[in-house]
């Protein structure tokens, strides 16, 4: 036997990846479903070339004149089928041609069928010889890092992180507690404080996998900018995963049973999948809120690692989330190892 | 194996006290294990023999009393206790997915000296199962593997919570011959028990345990013959005109005065007598049940075991509970 296989540490830290490989619902949830997530989420909110909306109108003159624009398409139709169709969905917009005016039928809290009837205005007055008082000149820009995708990848990056690393520390913790695994463990010489840090270290490797594939993936498919340094990004996901780690022990600390513990999580986690701001902006919720939300641990890694990616932001401008990430480390780790059941 | 000095007991407990709760799990207990001796706790359940035994091995702190191992204590040699001592708790599941061979090198990997992973694989008559997760393995085989955790740090005193429970016949066996081969190699063993006979065929001394204390302590052969009789006669006996559930009556008295019973007991309309001599008594325990008109549906003798000590000295069977 070599050395190493007598280090106990490396013992303990090689059983927990044993284990972990061998549970192929795990490497479903933390390697494969954030990447199908990712996927599902770039494709639909995809960035489509500009729609050409449908609309209708009541003469044949008007029809022609909607046609002159390049982001409509319209029929020509009578009134009450034209009704119909606004009803159904099939055309955004009915333009009715009355004695005196020309009336536009549309739903205005529909963003498309307001477009439409701006396009439409614009259309039918040019028709009637209406000119542009000032010159006008359009840029198109499509940039990578204002859209969904850009955004929400890093939300689900760090949520990822945290469900990664809460499950992985509760679950096999109180498994091992429940089947008086534990009891055995403490009752053998091993070090306490190793089966810990076992946790830790192959949590660490893991990561490494778990973050490339996702951002690879994210990368490499869409396109997602990484602005910031990798490095600093690689320090943000560890500290991170770590500080869900610590909190994911304390979950874990007392619980005797899978159920117990798998309630707790969800209890803890929830608030931050909700308020976190994963799939949207967290400063859409109430100003009175704020300081506590952004007191959340998943908030605060997601926006270092919003402001990482997107903005380029180094870690000396990301403190103040670093600053909680880290806290959310300390504290729950030091009161975890004060009231851990060890039996 | 580095042998304790020899005057110090290899298990030393003054004036035990654990309570849980309201109940009452150990209740003054004093014992002294010499070094190389195979002791035996045997109780009902709920006696506190687990109770005991996690006090030894430090899981459990008593409320008072002294415990002291290999002339150590856990206040102040915990770390060199847990590398030497060995144990098997009443009740683990190790991780199911792991294979025999790598729950034995993690457990391997906790102690500064012991044997190769390869030696308690042999020692457990694993070797077909080293690569089999443990998930698959049946109960023996799991039983010999927790025997094997226990074994890898080559420890001088051994603790072996209900080692055989839930073993076939011959899974049983096998572990006793393993315990004879630790046995020889000198080191010290306690064990606890349901089964008499396991604890009459591998225990130097027994101690029976009941509420919380110890009843009874000695050789087997010396508790034995402390119950008076050395055979145990039952029978069962029907009336011929028969009472309302068909049991007949006996007047133990009647069986008492035979000269030989040394005392009678009925339980589940058995009756159980302890005899000196089987063939002077019987003879007369037949012509008094047929002076009484009763006949005989069932009968038996069998040598006084522990059973039947435990019997003597608490009016209740082992396994009533
Ligand atoms: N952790 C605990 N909390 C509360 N009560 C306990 C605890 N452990 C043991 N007891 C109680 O203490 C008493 C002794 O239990 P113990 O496990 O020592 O018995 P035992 O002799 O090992 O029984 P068995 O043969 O069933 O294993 C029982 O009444 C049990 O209910
Ligand atoms: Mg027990």
């Amino acid at each position: 036997m070599n050395k190493l296989e007598l280090n106990s540490l490396y013992q303990l830290t090689m059983m927990r990846f044993l284990l972990f490989l061998r549970e192929p619902e795990a490497i479903f949830w933390i390697f494969i479903f954030p990447i199908l997530l990712a996927a599902g989420l770039g494709i639909a909110f995809r960035n489509r070339p500009p729609e050409v909306l449908q609309v209708g109108a009541t003469t044949l003159q008007l029809t022609q004149a909607l046609n002159a624009d390049k982001g409509l398409t319209s029929t020509t139709i009578d009134e009450a089928t034209g009704t119909q169709a606004l009803a159904t969905g099939r055309i955004l917009l009915l333009a009715v041609q009355r004695p005196d005016t020309t009336v536009y039928q549309y739903d205005s809290t529909n963003p498309d069928a307001r477009t439409a009837k701006l396009l439409a205005d614009r259309a039918i007055q040019t028709a009637a010889g209406r000119h542009d008082t000032l010159p006008t000149k359009e840029e198109l820009v499509h940039e990578t890092g204002s859209r969904y995708i850009d955004f929400v990848v890093p939300g689900l990056l760090g949520m990822n992180l945290m469900g990664s690393a809460m499950w992985g520390m509760g679950f096999a913790i109180v498994d091992a507690r429940q089947k008086k695994l534990l009891k055995r463990l403490v009752a053998s010489p091993m070090p306490r404080w190793q089966y810990l840090a076992s946790f830790l270290l192959s949590r660490l490797v893991m990561l490494v996998i778990e973050v490339a594939a996702f951002l690879g993936f994210a990368r490499l498919v869409f396109g997602v900018p990484f602005r910031g340094s990798i490095a600093q990004l690689a320090l943000l996901c560890i500290l991170t995963s770590l500080a869900f780690s610590a909190l994911g022990l304390l979950t874990a600390s007392r619980a005797k049973t899978i159920e117990a513990v798998s309630g707790l999580m969800n209890f803890v986690m929830f608030p931050m999948w909700i308020f976190s701001g994963v799939f949207f902006s967290s400063t859409r919720f109430p100003a009175v809120v704020q300081p506590l939300i952004r007191a959340l641990p998943l908030t605060a890694a997601i926006d270092a690692m919003r402001g990482n990616m997107l903005q380029g932001m180094t870690l000396q401008q990301l403190l103040a989330p670093v600053a909680i990430l880290l806290a959310w480390l300390v504290i729950p780790f030091a009161i975890s190892l004060r009231i851990f059941r060890w039996r | 194996m580095a042998m304790p000095t020899p005057q110090a007991p290899s298990l030393l407990l003054r004036g035990l006290h654990k309570t849980f709760a309201e109940v009452v799990a150990v209740n003054g207990l004093d014992l002294e294990v010499t070094p190389g001796e195979c002791f035996g706790l045997l109780g009902p359940n709920g006696a506190g023999k687990t109770t005991t035994i996690e006090i030894c091995e430090g899981l459990t702190t008593p409320d008072s009393g002294d415990v002291e191992l290999l002339g150590l204590n856990w206040r102040t040699n915990a770390e060199e206790l847990r590398q030497r001592i060995g144990l098997q708790l009443q009740e683990t599941q190790l991780s199911e997915k792991l294979t025999v061979e790598e729950t034995l090198r993690l457990f391997r990997s906790f102690f500064r000296r012991g044997i190769t992973v390869e030696d308690s694989i042999k020692t457990a008559q694993l070797e077909e199962k080293r690569s089999a997760r443990v998930g698959t393995l049946s109960g023996g085989q799991k039983q010999r593997l927790a025997m094997a955790c226990a074994l890898v740090g080559d420890p001088e005193l051994l603790f072996l919570d209900e080692p055989t429970t839930g073993l076939d016949p011959q899974a049983r066996r096998n572990l006793w011959d393993l315990l004879d081969r630790l046995k020889q190699e000198g080191r010290t063993i306690i064990l606890t028990t349901h089964y008499m006979d396991e604890a009459e065929r591998l225990c130097d001394r027994v101690a029976i345990m009941d509420h919380g204390r110890i009843i009874a302590l000695d050789t087997p052969p010396r508790l034995i013959a402390s119950v008076g009789g050395e055979h145990i006669v039952e029978f069962a006996a029907t009336s011929h005109n028969k009472g309302a559930n068909g049991a007949a009556a006996v007047d133990p008295a009647l069986l008492t005065a035979i000269e030989g019973v040394e005392s009678h007991r009925l339980t589940a309309g058995t009756h159980q007598l302890s005899v000196r001599e089987l063939h002077t008594a019987v003879p007369k325990i037949f012509s008094v049940l047929a002076s009484q008109g009763l006949h005989l549906d069932e009968f038996r003798t069998h040598s006084a075991t522990l059973e039947d000590v435990f019997v003597a000295l608490t009016g209740r069977n082992l396994r009533d509970e």
